[in-house]
């Protein structure tokens, strides 16, 4: 089977997210058909799951969509991941993102290549190409799938999160072509095992009016300090923190680590820090080598936002909040007891190396 | 101007997600039921531009006959009609729900009749960028195709700019002409979309800090009439089999110590972790 891949870039590089949607996409490409109901699909919570991701098994095969110009093509990448065919799809009507217009040449390129299935990574751009694909061609678009593999009746039987992770769905889709996204932190990014050589094509989409009412008008950089999403510490304070002025503490110990500050999504519903700063469903998702949890039960919506946390430490009143059963260490006592101590600890230390 | 706030209402879920014994559903046995967060957010950003531009909200759900708690709690936030699109409580897929809220707009654009152009009865319908439970990423896409109007998803900032009225005496404010400029997030920068009303937007939590409902909005609300309807469910390709928490969920902490006598094993560890300078 052939299953089309929307490849994002990230500067002049495929993003990592688009790694991961096309090692997903490879993987779907080799999955061998078995007889219907027999095979599970892999079990694929958060961190783990694809299953045989070597070079597309036999007649399968990876094409990826670029949207730009085909001498901008990272080719290099592409093939390192068994994608033998790359569209670049230019325009001079296209000039910056323009979501129905993609979609709209995500149709016409799956119907050339004949794509059993379209895959695009989880993002804010890829769900919502998806979906504009999914309205124009009156399919199901199933977002945010863990893993998927072919049936030999020709469905696929597919693993997807539902609430940000913290639940799975097992289903079975049965739609030509199939549309969907990937859960970026449920597959690994991980290049083909063997080499495959890959033809550029440019690809001129028809677009219609309607295809370019909206498009990026803008895109202009924002000023902003360490990123929470990128972070390497992040020190978080939920509702034991008590309201605005029990951050400095926190602020503090953050500066000290090098770190940043996340909330809960109780305290953007308080008004006590700006949303930005919130972790988890709705808010940022963050993968830091140390997330310390401070007076954060650990709501399931806070956790799916965690998942990529090397390690956790919890800091809490309560030795049965669920954050505990999420954390690797946890510290039980009230925060406003340990915050200050601790950093006082660590300028002492500081100060005995000086 | 005319806005459609369209809301699901989802399961109150906090340290843990319990799934019914026969795997079709959340258990919801020991929790209450809330609007899904982006979408009480589209509810206030729908009240805040009528608090600019004039004209009314109207909420809209599609769910089981308890869904009417969540039309009353957006309207004591300050919508001023509540529309349910009754179901007999099974899951519906995106298409199916898009295709029953659609109705329900060109049911009111009949309603309203000669007032229109054959066009959308509302100058803004916006939606929560995804459902909390079960994440579509969608609806509010596909609703746009069906009307024809365009759409932006995503979104944390919203300004709408209505036309100045015309010089013989209509309300100084119009909708014709109307664009909406919306902001969002990508990669550490911001998109930034202009588009012509009417339009469908879906907005993120964040875009605003919803208010409390006032004890007068609540009182309002108790007494609303909602406007009820029951579309019929269609399958769609998709089929859950069945929902399952993920393995290797429980773990528990290893305990440092308690209170402030922790600090020295905490330090330890943030050094073991090569985090302190």
């Amino acid at each position: 089977m052939t299953v089309l891949c929307l490849a994002e870039l990230d500067g002049d590089a495929v993003a990592d997210v688009s790694l991961r949607a096309l090692t997903f996409a490879r993987a779907l490409a080799g999955s061998v058909a078995t007889p219907a109901g027999t095979s599970m699909a892999g079990e694929a919570g958060p961190g783990g799951g694809e299953g045989g991701v070597g070079a597309a098994g036999a007649g399968g095969r990876v094409a990826a969509v670029v949207f730009g110009r085909a001498d901008g093509v990272p080719v290099a990448e592409l093939s390192a991941y068994g994608v033998a065919d790359a569209y670049a799809v230019e325009s001079p009507q296209l000039t910056g993102y323009a979501p129905q217009a993609w979609a709209r040449a995500l149709a016409e390129l799956a119907e050339e290549v004949s794509a059993a299935a379209v895959v695009a990574a989880g993002t804010d751009r890829g769900h919502e190409v998806l979906a504009h694909l999914g309205a124009i061609s009156g399919l199901p678009m199933v977002a945010n799938c863990a893993s998927a593999e072919a049936s030999a009746d020709g469905t696929l039987r597919l693993v997807r999160h539902r609430w940000a992770g913290s639940l799975l769905e097992d289903a079975v889709l049965d739609a030509a072509p199939a549309l969907l996204t990937v859960a970026v932190d449920a597959v690994t990014p991980a290049a083909a095992d063997a080499f495959v050589a890959t033809r550029v094509h440019a690809g001129r989409p028809a677009l219609g009016e309607a295809d370019l009412r909206v498009a990026a008008v803008e895109s202009a950089e924002r000023s902003g300090g360490a990123s929470l999403a990128t972070a390497r510490v992040v020190v978080g304070g939920g509702r034991g923190v008590g309201g605005p002025e029990g951050f400095g503490a926190l602020e503090e110990l953050a500066g000290l680590l090098g770190g940043v500050v996340g909330v809960s999504r109780v305290v953007t519903s308080e008004g006590w820090r700006p949303h930005k700063q919130q972790v988890g469903q709705t808010g940022t998702r963050i993968s830091p080598e140390l997330y310390l949890a401070c007076g954060i039960s650990g709501a399931i919506q806070h956790m799916a936002g965690c998942l990529s946390a090397k390690h956790i430490v919890a800091v809490n009143t309560d030795p049965d909040a669920p954050i505990i059963s999420h954390a690797d260490y946890a510290v039980i006592g009230d925060l406003k007891e340990v915050i200050p101590a601790l950093v006082a600890a660590i300028r002492a230390r500081d100060g005995s190396r000086q | 101007m005319e806005i459609l706030a369209c809301v699901k209402r989802v399961p109150m879920v906090g340290g843990k997600i319990v799934v019914t014994a026969d795997g079709q559903d959340v258990d919801t046995r020991m929790s209450g039921f809330t609007v899904s967060p982006h979408e009480e957010c589209a509810v206030e950003e729908a009240v805040r531009l009528v608090e600019r531009h004039g004209g009314s909200v109207t909420v809209l759900t599609l769910g089981p006959p308890a869904a009417a708690d969540q039309l009353r709690d957006m309207l004591a936030l300050g919508a001023s009609r509540a529309v349910l699109l009754e179901t007999d409580g099974r899951e519906w897929g995106p298409i199916a729900t898009a295709d029953a809220i659609v109705a329900a707009v060109r049911a009111r654009a009949g309603q309203e009749g000669a007032a229109g152009d054959a066009g959308c009865p509302y100058d803004l319908l916006l939606f929560g960028n995804e459902a909390a439970d079960t994440g579509d990423y969608q609806v509010g896409v596909r609703v746009a195709h069906l009307l024809g109007l365009p759409c932006v998803t995503g979104i944390k900032n919203l300004d709408v700019t209505m036309s100045a009225g015309s010089a013989d005496g209509e309300a100084a404010e119009s909708a014709a002409g109307a664009r909406a400029r919306a902001r969002r997030e990508y990669r550490g920068t911001e998109e930034i979309f202009d588009i012509p009303l009417p339009a469908v937007v879906s907005v993120k939590e964040g875009i605003n800090l919803p208010r409390y409902p006032s004890l007068p909005g609540r009182l309002r609300a108790k007494r609303a009439s909602i406007e009820e309807s029951a579309p019929e469910w269609h399958p769609e390709g998709l089929r859950k089999e069945r929902l399952r928490v993920p393995p290797g969920e429980t773990k528990r902490a290893e305990v440092l110590g308690t209170g402030a006598d922790a600090v020295p094993a905490l330090v330890a560890l943030l050094d073991e972790l090569g985090v302190l300078s």
